[in-house]
């Protein structure tokens, strides 16, 4: 199988689409001509013309919108954010429009839109261009939510995500996009809602998506020299939610750890807390214990920063606690 | 077109009317924004629309005009009013929430600002599919103050989109007057600073209503970009069911009823020989018939099932 990167595998579904479908269409700030502000979309433009690929004006609700009323009317726009943390200026069109105008019309509106947005912190770009928004547009039914953490899941996820009918937002890690991965020859489609188990253990459950599941796996590292098996599970669309593969892991290791590079206070970790105690109390052994960010801000300072993201060393203390050793 | 205009100007006074009081008599729950005196706006624009064509609309949630003079039925809308299934949206959208796709309207945003992105983007479609469509947002006097509106107007212009953005200028933002949150005296002074016309037109004249929308649906299609359209009107009614609109100056709404949207069409036409002042009132009667058959089948429909609260959320 071949080996790209994180960030080739964005370019490689949008071009792969693109070339299925004339109705793929993809805008933004200076993803054009320039190739996008991360180089993640470089070739596009070059490809498919200035009709399918623009640029836009800085102007986030105008990007969105503009996406919104394309997919309502027949096209399949890719839009992108370019910091997911910009999507704070645009929540209006995300979240009042996107996600609940096929609600409030009774169904008669589609918007197979999907918005592109690099987020999550960890190399000084400071509180406004680093979180991890993704709880944002959990709380907004009718937007399904995409979070890969390797390349393959990259490329097999942003093509599933391009062909759904309904609004998504992809979210990229873009201290990922440099990781290498390998990713299957020819066509390659994830479905949503199917979490995968990037490693078996029998102890403990490490839920973890992004750049949190290569942390949990640094973890379960040194826990397998001490005899701690850890099985870590990458649920990679957060909307639709896999749970059942997380209830059965759980019902087999008898304790749950999520590990999130978020603001603690409504993150999705709670939710697969809350659901686990609910549908599997009787499995657990232990305490549940969220890893997160805390009730911080993404500082510029380096150790700042590295004190409030998870890191292994996080996580291997939080399983100690679980396992009560 | 005469005809058609004063008949649906005519549908929606008497529909507005109603819903009124059926607000009052609390049949209708939540809050609703009449359109009394605006009739000329919605069906001026209408009459260029061709949904067929894949034209679409984007308004406010002064909406249930708009809706009309598109082609949704009055049994559609006055469901949709009283949230039972068989409105345009199964109840679940209200008066502020309005969609008739087969009709072109996408929907009566109820957030200010938030349809015009919205109409660039069903502009985009007919532009790359050269379909020939066009796209109108319809906007109220307050809604340039807001970020949305300038950011839609700006792009339309650089990508040179088939779109209309029609301000209805009733002279208040809510409560405010225009004069009030604006620093310069026409909503289409602003046109100059995306380089697109301006055009100022009486909005109690339906006539010329579509004659500017028209002038400016044919410039779109011709790849000339976008026009800003301010027309010239009045609300009757305060902005929304509570307010009695004390702010009005005295005399202002004796002034405007003197310039009432169906008189001045109608008076025309009975000049024109093309009705009667008998025909009008049998018009009218029949006008009230048809929003009363409408106010009963509505009252008689079943609201949805309770499972519909969770459906039509994702495809």
């Amino acid at each position: 199988m071949p080996v790209i990167t994180y960030r080739e595998a964005v370019v490689r579904a949008l071009d792969e689409e693109m070339a299925r479908d004339p109705d793929v269409i993809f805008f933004g700030e200076d993803v054009g001509k320039a190739g996008g502000v991360f180089k993640v979309t470089p070739g596009l433009f070059e490809k498919y013309g200035p009709v399918r690929v623009r640029d836009t004006p800085i102007s986030e609700n105008a990007i969105i919108g503009a996406g919104i009323g394309a997919a309502v009317t027949g096209l399949r726009p890719v839009v992108e954010l370019m910091f997911a943390d910009f999507a704070a200026v645009t929540l209006d069109q995300i979240i009042n429009q996107a996600a609940k105008m096929r609600y409030m019309s009774g169904g008669q509106i589609r918007v197979p839109l999907t918005i592109r947005a690099a987020q999550g912190g960890g190399a000084g770009f400071g509180s406004q261009h680093s979180q991890c928004c993704e709880a944002w547009f959990m709380h907004a039914p009718g937007l399904k939510v995409v979070v890969p953490s390797n390349p393959a899941d990259v490329l097999g996820l942003l093509k599933t995500a391009i062909r759904d009918d309904n609004p998504v937002v992809f979210l990229e890690h873009k201290f990922q996009y440099a990781e290498k991965g390998e990713v299957p020859d020819g066509e390659h489609l994830i479905p949503f809602g199917n979490a995968t188990v990037v490693r078996k253990g029998d102890h403990v459950t490490l839920v973890a998506v992004q750049k949190m599941v290569s942390v949990a796996a640094k973890a379960a590292e040194v826990l397998e020299a001490e005899g701690i098996s850890c099985e870590i599970i990458d649920p990679r669309t957060l909307v639709p939610l896999d749970m059942e593969t997380i209830l059965a892991s759980v019902r087999k290791t008898g304790r749950l750890i999520t590990v999130e590079e978020a603001v603690q206070a409504g993150g999705w970790g709670a939710d697969v807390a809350t659901r686990v105690t609910d549908e599997a109390i009787w499995s657990l052994e232990g305490p549940v214990i969220r890893v997160t960010l805390g009730q911080s801000i993404i500082p510029f300072s380096g150790p700042l920063e590295s004190h409030v993201i998870p890191s292994p060393e996080r996580v291997v203390a939080a399983v100690r606690r679980a396992l009560d050793v | 077109m005469r005809s058609k205009m004063l008949r649906n100007m005519m549908a929606i006074r008497a529909a507005e009317g109603r819903i009124q009081e059926l607000f009052l008599e609390n049949v209708i729950r939540g809050t609703t924004h009449l359109c009394d005196g605006q009739e000329a706006v919605s069906v001026g624009m209408a009459a260029v629309i061709d949904a067929a064509r894949g034209d679409t609309v984007t308004c406010t949630y002064r909406g249930h005009g708009h809706a009309l003079a598109l082609g949704m039925s009055l049994n559609s809308l006055f469901a949709e009013m009283m949230g039972k299934e068989a409105g345009c949206s199964k109840g679940k959208g209200g008066s502020m929430h309005l969609t008739d796709m087969a009709n072109g309207l996408i929907g009566t945003f109820a957030i200010v600002g938030a349809g015009l992105p919205v109409t660039n983007g069903a502009a985009l479609t007919a532009q790359i599919k050269g379909t020939g469509a066009i796209s109108i947002s319809i906007f109220g006097d307050g809604t340039p103050n807001i970020g949305a509106w300038h950011e839609a107007v700006n792009l339309a212009a650089v990508w040179k989109l088939p779109a209309i953005f029609l301000c209805e200028n009733n002279l208040y933002g809510e409560y405010s007057p225009y004069e009030t949150t604006a620093p310069v005296p026409h909503v289409a002074d602003r046109a100059c600073a995306y380089g697109i016309p301006g055009v100022i037109v009486d909005g109690q004249d339906a006539e010329a209503v579509y004659a500017v929308v028209e002038e400016a649906a044919e410039r779109a299609r011709a790849g000339l970009g976008p026009t800003l359209i301010e027309a010239k009107t009045y609300r009757y009614r305060g902005h929304s069911r509570t307010d009695a609109a004390p702010y009005r100056k005295p005399g202002e709404l004796d002034e405007w009823l003197a310039k009432d949207p169906i008189t001045i069409l109608s008076d025309r036409m009975i000049a024109d020989h093309q009705i009667t002042p008998e025909g009008l009132d049998g018009l009218w009667d029949e006008t009230h018939r048809a929003v009363q058959a409408a106010t009963e089948f509505a009252m008689e429909q079943p609201y949805p099932p309770l499972e519909a609260a969770y459906e039509d959320i994702w495809v």
